[in-house]
């Protein structure tokens, strides 16, 4: 049956998925992908200790007792690595869906409306691309944080500041990075606006958002699945480099930007604690070349180039 | 005619850029001298804000920011009383840009030799372990190389200085540390472009005219292939000059980007908001420069 090539024809998605389980390093870096993200989920409550507990350990290197050794606290190195892991890819995929959700609906409304509010959409677009990214996430987060802390204080929470920044990380990464998501979906939906399909529908008297839902979104799925996966290993280099600043997630939570902003503060002459830098920014290496591999391993799949 | 129209239209990007960051700096709560050396009594608190135009509205103290800025007068810094953000720009620009600058060679230096070698040899073992380094690199961010050199060349064989700037062995670590990362970035997208030239139909007609293969690459298949490098490479100089946020931290580097760390925390207004306008302008026409380039590299590039 999933074999057949008989009569009926396969849907898009059900080829491009049949397409990427052929593409071996792709379907490996999304099971690792999954093996880290089950781990970090897994692990910490199995473990002996807590992220934040304490111990006369200090600086351990590696052993069975600690696996991937102790910080300058006797913390466990391998439970705060999968805290950080949870922070670190929660952000990503969080903040990935903050740019969706701007991308398309921008790029949507300013490729099918056309004309003068298209022009005015696609010159707001233009002038963010003209300030650094990583600048206006700095810029957006301290406007939007007092805002978030306001807000949380009336909910009487009780981890306000680092909840606070959690959230203001989510929308100032997602912000910076739907830009390029909303020139594709114009660039798409231009396209599929003329086309005959969509003109039948007109005629019909379909309404703009029925035909929106109905025949654009669909359509431009596919390019948006794979923009997505392309932006989300850059949203989460984005978090810890702003975390290894000490701008990024705060103190009680920890990233793995900010372990290794941690073990660069313990670089000294006399021992070298390596343990402290290689773990976490080796973790971080890896998942960004799988999320790569995944990003190509979709396109593919998708065949973008061909559709564009 | 065309690049003349895109710099009239660089004015108004520029206006909005800067009222953007305006307000939204003015949005951020906290005042500049919240933080140390608070004034002893309102009075004079009141005094300082009148100095710095802060009583004025706000729509008053942006034109005098824009008044200022055609002058090219960035205005007084908040935090350091005595300098303007001119001096601390005239200070830092010169070393974030030769850092950057030399980052910059060595990205260009390694990354396109290794992106037409890979493309070259493509299929065969060279293809592979070149291309092996371009993705390494590109997954490694400088937060983890820069920490990872200083340990290991640094503290623990002693062959380059841990950190500051000043002399060429200085300046090695942060060079290679931002360089690389950009190298593996070029090498790829090299090896993209040369591959798709060498299969394009005039490269077929040179080779039909019997040069050799050496000729037909530098005469005719360089150029065209190096317009993706070409069009990173504007975005790259900006991301240089940002990215090296990290490099200029970790090695103490007295550069512009500790200088808008440094800023942004202590709220320096005028500050933040002059470095904001410097990266947007050098960012602007670095990508004309780019599409400028464009035309002289392919001559199937034609603007309007």
């Amino acid at each position: 049956m999933s074999e057949g090539q008989g009569t009926t024809p396969l849907s898009p998605g059900r080829r491009a998925w049949r397409r990427f389980r052929q593409h071996r390093i792709a379907v490996a870096s999304a099971w690792f992908l999954l093996c880290v993200i089950g781990f970090a989920v897994v692990y910490p409550p199995l473990a002996r200790y807590g992220p934040n507990e304490l111990s006369a350990a200090q600086f351990a290197p590696p052993s069975a007792a600690h696996w991937l050794g102790t910080d300058v606290h006797g913390r466990d190195l391998l439970v705060r690595l999968c805290h950080g892991a949870r922070i670190s890819l929660l952000v990503g995929v969080a903040g990935a869906g903050v740019c969706l959700v701007m991308g398309v609906v921008w790029g949507a409304v300013a490729g099918y409306w056309g004309g003068r509010v298209d022009s005015v959409m696609m010159r707001a677009v233009d002038v963010l691309y003209c300030v650094p990214s990583i600048i206006l996430a700095i810029v957006l987060m301290a406007v939007l944080e007092p805002v978030f802390r306001r807000w949380l204080d009336a909910w009487h929470c009780t981890k306000t500041p680092a909840l606070a920044r959690l959230g203001v990380l989510f929308l100032a990464l997602g912000a910076v990075s739907w830009l390029t998501m909303a020139r594709v979906v114009r660039g798409q939906v231009l396209s599929l606006r003329s086309r005959a399909f969509v003109d039948a529908s007109r005629v019909l008297g379909a309404s703009p958002v029925w035909i929106l839902r109905r025949h654009i979104v669909p359509n431009v799925l596919g390019v948006v699945i794979v923009y997505l996966t392309l932006a989300l290993p850059g949203i989460v280099l984005a978090e810890s480099f702003l975390s290894f600043l000490g701008i990024g997630v705060q103190m009680p939570l920890a990233s793995w930007g900010s372990l290794l902003a941690e073990g660069t503060e313990q670089i000294n002459p006399i021992r070298i604690y390596w343990w402290l830098l290689v773990y976490p920014g080796g973790l971080l290496v890896a998942t960004l070349l799988a999320l790569n591999f995944l990003g190509d391993g979709l396109r593919d799949a998708w065949d973008i180039r061909r559709d564009s | 005619m065309y690049f003349l129209k895109r710099i009239l239209w660089l004015i108004p990007l520029l206006l909005v850029v800067s009222g953007v960051c305006f307000a939204l700096l003015r949005l951020t709560p906290g005042s500049p001298f919240d933080r140390e050396r608070r004034p002893a009594s309102p009075e004079i608190e009141r005094q300082i804000a009148a100095k710095y135009h802060l009583d004025e509205p706000v729509w008053k103290q942006y034109g005098r920011f824009l008044r200022d800025l055609l002058r090219g007068d960035f205005g007084p810094s908040l935090k350091y009383r005595n300098h303007t953000v001119n001096d601390l720009i005239r200070q830092g620009l010169p070393v974030s840009m030769s850092l950057g600058a030399l980052a910059f060679c060595l990205a260009l230096g390694i990354g396109l030799p290794v992106g037409c070698y890979t493309a070259l040899r493509r299929g065969r073992w060279g293809d592979y372990v070149g291309s092996l380094y371009a993705l390494l690199m590109v997954c490694v961010p400088v937060f983890v190389l820069a920490p990872l050199l200083v340990m290991f060349l640094a503290v623990r064989w002693h062959w380059f200085p841990v950190a500051l700037w000043g002399s060429v062995r200085h300046a090695v670590l942060p060079v290679l540390a931002l360089g690389l990362f950009y190298s593996g970035r070029v090498a790829r997208l090299m090896r993209e472009g040369l591959l798709n030239t060498m299969h394009a139909e005039f490269i077929k007609t040179a080779r039909a005219k019997g040069l050799s293969e050496t000729a037909v690459l530098l005469r005719h298949g360089l150029r065209p292939a190096l317009l993706p490098v070409v069009s990173y490479a504007g975005p790259m100089l900006a991301d240089l000059l940002t990215g090296s946020f990290v490099v200029e931290t970790i090695f103490q580097i007295p550069g512009l980007g500790a200088a808008f760390l440094n800023g942004f925390l202590n709220r320096d207004y005028s500050l933040v908001l002059g470095l904001v306008m410097l990266y947007a302008v050098l960012l602007v026409f670095l990508n004309l420069a780019v599409d400028f380039i464009y035309t002289l590299l392919d001559p199937r590039v034609k603007y309007e």
